[in-house]
């Protein structure tokens, strides 16, 4: 039967004639149109419902902040920190996405190789900044050899890649559980005091690289105006992490100038349509698999990043805990399942970031119930779902 | 018309990866059984208690794959309708087998209307609706969350303080169902040599084996099967496609909300916000594990499943610890088991559906270099 | 003709057109009861159309509804879903076939028509709750089946099943419904064996014998001389002839199908060039293509440098899969050598590498990047294939998209194809079919290819965007000396454009001919294989 729809589509009217007009107005939004409808409606559409719904619901919680005598300077530190956490982490979706493998449920498997860069860092002996750096080189050779795997199996399925990768992604991490006892980890930091043997599910990372890219070039306000004698009033509880800022900005641009180069135009084509970049010689397959690997790595780092503001490693079941908030953070920032850009991962991580610091303080003050953790879920969840029963439009 | 000409021994070989899952179950059953240690009618009492325990959610799992819907990971929603009915039911105070039959309808509008919404959804998403049904799944616990920690108590009035948290409003961890505990299982049990038998779930088990039997006769389940098969047909055949669609997901949780009761009474008590938690992912594990595909199952798969798959659970820390000295290592094992299973039925499913494509292109391929060759 | 005695199915002044494309005019025939219509043209003449507006497709009623009435027993009828005409008593049986796979013969037959048995709990839950009265069903689907004349095993699972024996359960179904009186065909031996055909039109006969009238198109005129009463041939959307089937020979219908008027025969007669003396620059033996429908079994064809060659053919006969193979969009076999040098199959990067590009028949679904501005569309091959619009950076390790140099060439191919769009960023799926055919045209001029492969480039286009595209293709030529291979299934733009033009029948070359060769001899190829 499909053979038969397609005939009808070549005789549908939008091919018969060569005037505008006659393509139904929802398929698209040119720029006449967007004059033809009222500033406000243009915006609604080509912002998304349920982002300017979620935009709107942090609006109002700043805008609570000094009615219900929370500290609007200490929650923006909070939210600029969490934002230096998780931004690598939700930036390690757009590979994935842009390549056409969908929204990358299989995070706990970028997670593990970043676990297991960081911890066998300390049991090599690293301590301070360079546990860090060996952290990094470590997880690297672990996210291109699983991300490697990870894309040959994505390869094999196209179609249902997301519901697969979250399975593996499960069935690596548990896999894993029993790995974090069974190796023979040994660091006294890090094993289980009585039996000697056996990751403790949380490592502290005292010692080793805690706040060892927010301490770089970090800007507290605080210790300014200690300095130089003045007061700058409520701006002094305002602390800036720079170096995690730097290093997801670098990794940011990176990422934006790949997607500039020639193999990352190809990636973005075969996302778009895989048939199309197929005929125009690209080798598919390959590129899916490279665009899979670098999500992986970048996850991976992300990680890294993630437990050097967070000061803890975090082990056993807590890499699933990241997986839906971070797809959640790029879809809220305007991403859909076949695109993204570097602007979504910004937008969405501050938004739901934002969400996650704001909730419990400002509503737990505001109404004395502490919802925040029902509120993320449905936010989080309503927004994959939305993302998931939109009609993808126009590609076939 | 080939299948004559296969030699026995192909045969069994083809019978071996058609049910490669079930049987490495049983291998690894059979190896971690003596490590673990258990006795054996120990063993064969708590695989009895969990038949009745899970088998009835289980079964619910076939309707939207006989629709074509895959697994259904949303039958979640149907545990969390039932939950919501027991909590009220517990609430009034109604006990024993009256209390079970009361939270069974009371579970019907709040399974049949969560259902009736993720089917909506699951129509909006086609071709991806396992995804969708799994999110859908965490986006109604996120609303139960909300209904039973904070509306329930302050805006729908609980009577008794002893299910509610101390603060004065949501439900406490856990509601105790002591007065609710096992009526069903005890109600005509039987004793056979230290082992008890719960006749009367299992009869309310056999019940719903004929209840899906019947059901497959129908013009109803007649129409699920041809939706599952080829929408588009079905379509042109007049069948309303995304109606089928719905009811079948409908009639799974709502089925998936007794089997809820059913659970909950042979547990004793409900834990408020972990209970339905991983109800879905342990259900379709063992209906995989019994050799289910996610476009075909039958209730010997779910029997089968549910037998080898607790057997595993059970076993597997006791072997665990056997190996490796940490029981840990066995519960790890098994989740990773549980999961693996179904990982390992997805990644099948969709390489089977590429292989068919291929193979077609390649049967035509040969047929004409064969034609070539003759020329 | 008196009331009473009025024929069973009227078309009187059948017209439709699809947004100021007439594509039926004037079309009046009449069928009697259990009476067989053999109904004959070329593609694009207006059959399928004929049968969707007498079958109430959906299609119709979206674009505009039809003029003129259909009567049945002389009573004016107007169908606004299939489901109306089959109360009325039409069925028609698809090219493709309509079947559950994992359901036996009778569960097709009887699909959504089960015969059913009240229980209890349908009683109280509705009549979808009935059980299947399946020893009815299997009466029921003996009784088709038997109607039919053709034994099938009515309890073979249909994947299972033969091809042909699919294609019969398909009629089984539609003989199965009670009120059936007329029922059209569309190609069914397409799929058949000889033996299987030859079963068929006897069904046909004995089905017109228990007084169900038929409406059988095909390709395969002697089958129409075999079974029909008479014969309804069309061309360009006119009926050209309508007459008994005892008094007309396939030579007679094929010349009716394919004959133009003298004057637009000739059109092409003054530019036809001949390029014997050049040099063969592609030649592809022994090619065959697995791609589904167009099935190309053994084709050996030589291209000569410089020329524009058509491939025409029948659809479904294996034109399309020519290109799609030698361009490795389809699984392929044989052997193609270009400029001397043989390029691998089932590689399309090699093919782009010689210097060969493709225009796909299949626009929105390998031809585009519908969500991707024009930009990207025109300028993405040749950047992947001939590092063009690139800045090398850091010595050529990196290779930085030039955005300047992408919006000139595509502002460029849009002056040149008179390509209408608001900008150069919009997206292509904002075009309308004909833009977008230029789009893709621009998208292989820009690889600025030594040889084209065009696919159906006027498919679904209005006249003003089809005249352009040709002379586009034509200038290309011309001008860059380029080597074209133009497919379409229209044999009238062929004669415009091209040279020589090679027909395709039954996955082979039945001949090849000069432009300007007469439209029977044309005709009379296209039939000659046909399978």
């Amino acid at each position: 039967m499909s053979n038969k729809k397609k005939d009808y589509n070549l005789n549908s009217p939008s091919k018969f004639t060569d005037e505008m007009k006659t393509i139904p107005p929802a398929r698209r939004l040119t720029a006449q149109e967007k004059t033809q409808m009222s500033p406000l409606q243009a915006m609604v559409a080509s912002y998304g419902l349920p982002r300017l719904l979620i935009t709107g619901f942090l609006l109002v919680l700043f805008i609570l902040t000094p009615f219900v005598d929370v500290d609007l300077v200490t929650q923006i530190t909070n939210i600029i920190n969490r934002f230096s956490w998780n931004a690598v982490l939700v930036l390690a979706m757009v590979p994935m996405i842009h390549s056409g493998c969908g929204l990358n449920f299989g995070l706990p498997l970028a997670i593990i190789c970043g676990l297991l860069g960081s911890t066998l860092s300390i049991q090599f002996g690293f301590t301070g900044p360079l546990s860090f750096v060996a952290a990094v080189v470590i997880a690297t050779p672990f996210a291109i050899l699983l991300g490697g795997g990870y894309g040959l199996l994505l390869n094999r399925i196209k179609g249902g890649e997301m519901m697969i990768a979250t399975y593996v992604g499960f069935s690596v991490m548990s896999f894993f559980c029993m790995m974090w006892l069974l190796l023979p980890y040994s660091a006294p930091t890090m094993v289980y005091g009585l039996s000697a043997s056996g990751l403790r599910p949380t490592i502290s990372l005292d010692g080793f690289y805690n706040q060892v890219l927010a301490g770089f070039l970090e800007i507290d306000f605080g210790e300014i105006a200690g300095k130089l004698g003045i007061s700058l009033g409520a701006l002094e509880k305002l602390v800036i992490p720079t170096g995690s800022l730097l290093v997801f900005v670098l990794l940011a641009f990176l990422m934006w100038a790949f997607l500039h180069t020639k193999t990352g135009t190809a990636m973005t084509a075969v996302g778009s349509n895989p048939t199309f970049a197929r005929a125009a010689g690209i080798n598919v397959d390959r590129t899916r698999m490279l665009s899979v690997i670098m999500s992986t790595w970048l996850g991976a780092i992300g990680i890294l990043i993630y437990q050097q503001g967070f000061g803890f490693i975090q082990l056993y079941n807590a890499p699933n805990n990241l997986t839906m908030p971070t797809v959640a953070a790029i879809l809220i920032g305007g991403a859909s399942v076949n695109k993204a850009s570097i602007s979504n991962v910004i937008i969405g991580t501050i938004l739901f970031q934002g969400i996650v610091t704001m909730t419990p303080t400002v509503m737990n003050s505001a109404i004395h119930m502490d919802m925040s953790e029902v509120i993320r879920i449905i936010v989080s969840q309503g927004m994959i779902l939305y993302a998931l029963t939109r009609k993808v439009k126009g590609s076939k | 018309m080939k299948k004559k000409n296969i030699p026995a021994g192909k045969k069994a070989l083809e019978l071996v990866r058609g049910n490669a899952v079930p049987i490495m179950f049983v291998i690894i059953c059979a190896i971690f059984i003596p490590m673990a240690g258990f006795s054996p009618s120990y063993l064969l009492n708590e695989i009895i208690t969990r038949m009745g325990r899970n088998l009835f959610l289980v079964l619910c799992l076939l309707f939207p794959i006989m629709a074509g819907m895959g697994l259904n990971f949303a039958m979640t929603l149907g545990a969390m309708g039932a939950e919501i009915a027991v909590i009220l039911v517990a609430d009034w105070q109604i006990w024993g087998i009256p209390g079970v039959v009361l939270s069974m309808i009371l579970s019907i509008p709040f399974s049949a209307l969560l259902g009736f919404i993720c089917g909506t959804l699951q129509n909006m998403a086609k071709g991806r609706e396992m995804i969708t049904s799994y999110i859908i799944n965490f986006f109604i616990n996120g609303w139960y969350q909300l209904i039973v920690l904070y509306i329930m108590g302050s805006i729908i009035p609980i009577i008794h303080a002893s299910i509610m948290l101390p603060r004065g409003y949501g439900i406490r961890n856990t509601v105790s169902l002591l007065n609710m505990r096992q009526c069903l299982d005890d109600l005509l049990a039987v004793r056979i040599g230290g082992v008890k038998i719960p006749v009367f779930t299992f009869i309310l088990v056999g019940l719903m084996c004929l209840f899906i039997i019947w059901f497959r006769r129908t013009k109803l389940g007649q129409d699920m099967r041809a939706v599952g098969q080829d929408m588009d047909v079905a379509r042109d055949a007049g069948i309303n496609v995304d109606r089928t669609r719905i009811i079948s997901v409908v009639m799974s949780t709502v089925c998936a909300g007794f089997g809820m009761v059913i659970y909950l009474q042979n547990i004793g008590n409900l834990p408020t916000y972990t209970g339905h938690s991983q109800i879905g992912m342990f259900c379709i594990a063992a209906l995989l594990v019994g050799g289910a595909s996610v476009e075909k199952a039958s209730i010997g798969n779910a029997f089968l499943g549910v037998i080898l798959f607790h057997l595993m659970f059970i076993v597997a820390p006791g072997a665990g610890a056997f190996i490796t000295g940490d029981s840990m290592v066995g519960e790890y094992f098994r989740v990773f088991l549980s999961y693996g299973v179904i990982a390992l039925a997805l990644i099948m499913y969709e390489a089977k559906k590429r292989m068919a494509k291929s193979k077609a292109g390649r049967e035509l391929a040969e047929a004409q270099k064969e034609k070539e060759a003759a020329e | 003709m008196t009331t009473n005695t009025s024929p069973l199915l009227q078309m009187q002044n059948i017209k439709k057109d699809f947004f100021g494309n007439q594509v039926l005019t004037d079309i009046n025939f009449t069928l009697g009861e259990g009476e067989v219509l053999g109904l004959c043209g070329e593609n694009g003449a207006g059959k399928s159309t004929l049968m969707k507006i007498l079958f109430g497709m959906d299609v119709i009623r979206e674009t505009g509804g039809y003029g003129g009435d259909v009567l049945i027993n002389g009573q004016k009828v107007e169908f606004n879903t299939p489901f109306d005409a089959l109360k009325a008593g039409i069925g028609m049986v698809h090219q493709e076939f309509s079947l559950i796979p994992g359901f036996t013969a009778t569960e097709n037959i009887l699909l959504n028509r089960e015969p059913q048995k009240k229980n209890v709990v349908s009683e109280v839950f509705g009549e979808r709750l009935n059980t299947l009265d399946y020893k009815e069903m299997d009466r029921r689907s003996a009784e088709a089946i038997e109607k039919m004349g053709v034994e099938i095993d009515s309890k073979m699972v249909i994947s299972d099943m033969p091809v042909g024996h699919k294609q019969f359960t398909e009629i089984a179904r539609e003989l199965s419904k009670d009120q059936l009186k007329l029922l059209i065909l569309d190609e069914p031996t397409a799929v058949l064996t000889e033996k299987e055909a030859e079963a068929l039109l006897s069904s046909i006969r004995n089905m017109a014998a228990q007084g169900i009238s038929v409406i059988f198109i095909t390709h395969r005129l002697h089958e129409i001389l075999a079974v029909c009463d008479k014969v309804v041939v069309m061309r360009d959307g006119y009926v050209v002839k309508d007459v008994p089937a005892a008094e007309t020979s396939v030579e007679e219908i094929t010349r009716w199908m394919v004959g133009r008027d003298v004057q637009s025969a000739a059109v092409s007669a003054g530019e036809v060039r001949s390029h014997e003396d050049a040099k063969t620059i592609l030649s592809i033996k022994n090619l065959w293509v697995d791609m589904p429908g167009e099935t190309v079994r053994n084709v050996s064809l030589d291209v000569k440098e410089g020329e524009i060659l058509g491939i025409g053919g029948l659809a479904g006969q294996g034109k399309l899969g020519i290109p799609n193979g030698v361009m490795g969009l389809y699984e392929a076999g044989g052997r193609v050598e270009f400029d001397g040098k043989e390029i691998p199959l089932n590689n399309p990067r090699r093919c782009l590498d010689s210097s060969l590009a493709f225009v796909s028949e299949d626009r929105r679904g390998v031809g585009l990047l519908l969500d991707e501005s024009l930009e990207w569309n025109i300028a993405f091959p040749a950047m992947q294939i001939q590092n063009k619009f690139l800045k090398n950076l850091l010595g050529g390790v990196i290779k930085w998209r030039d955005e300047r140099a992408i919006h000139q060439v595509t502002q460029k191919y849009i002056d040149e194809l008179q390509i209408k769009c608001t900008s150069s960023k919009q997206k292509a799926k904002e075009l309308s079919g004909g833009n977008q055919q230029k789009v893709c045209l621009a998208k292989a001029f820009a690889l600025e290819p030594k040889f084209l492969f065009v696919s159906e480039p006027t498919r679904g286009i209005d006249v003003g965007a089809k005249a352009l595209v040709l002379d586009a293709l034509k200038r290309f030529n011309r001008d860059s000396g380029v080597t074209v291979v133009m497919i379409s299934s229209e044999l009238e733009e062929l004669r415009q454009t091209c040279d020589r033009i090679a027909i395709v029948s039954g996955g082979q070359v039945a001949g090849i001919l000069p432009a300007a060769a007469s439209s029977e001899e044309f005709g009379m190829l296209m039939i000659s294989k046909v399978v």
